[in-house]
């Protein structure tokens, strides 16, 4: 378990900076509990743009109210993999 | 990687705090085709967004809209219009259900035992010569009259280029009013002789209206890194304009690639179904738009890109805190 959340959490770290254009920061660097909004600054364009490159890579729709919650990578990571094991 | 706490001291983590989480969805209504005014250089009427369908007339269908709009995520209702208060019915069909903002020339008075706290906006296009050149009037004499005091009013003042070294004697007599005021700029619609701005201009007014905010921050509701992107057009090097712009209605955008943009943004025309292009005229060269809230909403939707320096990222919180006051999501 403990593989598969650290796997979902580079590739969740990959696509977001692949998709804010993120600089000067890796998949490996990225810390997977800095707070999204806090800290990185990301809006909910940002999110809206993410949750559709998440939905295509791991089969799971991302409601928007779900947003607010989704604070950190980790947490993205779980979400995932809770939807995926729910068969949502 | 450069984070948001990493360039601010704690007071300031905190002011960005508060407002990160809003979240404000914004749409902007036309309540009717009507106007009590028929200013020269309104936006409305010289792009003949008037016609563009008959307004509604069956309030049943209005309150079935609004459910509509606040299902998609509507948080905040800006009325413009035509003037709004020409039918408050359809008016407080909105602030009976949501935030809402209401655009007025002031002329006709928000009765306040049935809107207590409507937030209200009045439009100024300057002082007494200007008004009556522009439209046809006077309009503070008596909108001062209907609004004085109230907690839950401010001007919306237009600055023209004939209002240079005249700004002062406005502020005051807003001041003295017991009122607050936002600045913005005249954009030319309607290409009225001599209110066009010129260059050297445009440095004039940004001074001028620094000034006025260092002089009355009681009274001014404003910062002036919205004054220098207002009067510059430029923001972080990059140049305002049509493949910037955020207020643009979402379902009509087919800009590639899309620029950060208002989510969810749409202008309805009071017939509600028809969409204007845009927050303002639909007509406009966007190289010459002035217009106050696509400037302000421009430096509001790129928040990443201000995460580069303290000073950066201030300048951004305060446009966004500027904005929020407008609408009163956090206070005065
Ligand atoms: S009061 Fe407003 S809507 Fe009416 S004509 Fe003047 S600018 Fe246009
Ligand atoms: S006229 Fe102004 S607000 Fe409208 S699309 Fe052009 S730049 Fe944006």
């Amino acid at each position: 378990m403990s593989d598969k959340i650290n796997e979902t959490i580079t590739r969740i770290a990959e696509i977001i900076i692949n998709e804010l254009k993120l600089e000067d920061v890796t998949a490996a660097t990225f810390n997977p509990d800095l707070d999204l909004v806090d800290e990185v600054g990301v809006d909910s364009m940002d999110l809206a743009t993410v949750a559709l490159v998440l939905r295509d890579e791991f089969g799971i729709r991302i409601d928007e109210d779900d947003y607010p919650k989704l604070s950190t990578v980790r947490i993205i990571a779980q979400y995932i993999l809770d939807k995926q094991s729910s068969g949502e | 990687m450069i984070t948001v706490s990493s360039l601010l001291d704690a007071h300031w983590y905190e002011r960005y705090k508060t407002i990160s989480k809003l979240n404000i969805r914004s749409s902007i209504y036309d309540v009717t085709n009507r106007c009590n005014l028929r200013c020269k250089g309104c936006f409305f009427f010289s792009s003949g967004e008037h016609q563009v369908g008959d307004e509604e007339n069956d309030l049943a269908l209005w309150h079935q809209f609004i459910d509509r709009e606040m299902a998609r995520g509507v948080n905040l209702a800006i009325l413009i219009g035509g003037e709004p208060t020409l039918c408050l019915d359809r008016v407080e069909a909105f602030y009976k259900k949501l935030p809402t903002f209401c655009a007025t020339n002031g002329l006709i008075k928000v009765p306040r035992d049935r809107f207590p706290e409507l937030m209200v906006g009045i439009s100024l296009w300057g002082d007494s010569a200007d008004e009556t050149i522009l439209r046809g009037k006077d309009t503070f004499k008596i909108s001062s009259a209907n609004y004085q005091g109230d907690p839950n009013a401010y001007y919306l003042y237009t600055i023209t280029p004939k209002q240079l070294g005249k700004t002062e004697a406005i502020i005051t007599k807003i001041r003295d009013v017991g009122l607050k005021v936002h600045m913005q700029l005249l954009s030319n619609d309607e290409g009225v002789d001599g209110f066009s701005w010129q260059p050297e201009e445009l440095v004039a007014v940004r001074e001028e209206m620094d000034a006025m905010l260092d002089r009355y921050p009681e009274t001014v509701i404003s910062c002036k890194y919205y004054h220098e992107v207002i009067t510059s057009g430029t923001m972080l090097g990059r140049r305002f304009g049509w493949m910037e712009c955020p207020s643009v209605t979402e379902p009509l955008d087919r800009r590639q690639p899309q620029p950060k943009r208002l989510i969810g943004f749409i202008r309805w025309s009071s017939n509600l179904r028809a969409m204007h292009r845009c927050c303002t005229s639909e007509t406009r060269d966007c190289s010459t738009c002035k217009d106050g809230a696509a400037h302000m909403s421009w430096v509001m939707v790129n928040k990443r890109a201000h995460i580069k320096t303290a000073e950066d990222l201030q300048n951004w919180i305060e446009v966004y805190e500027m904005f929020a006051k407008l609408y009163r999501f956090i206070p005065w």
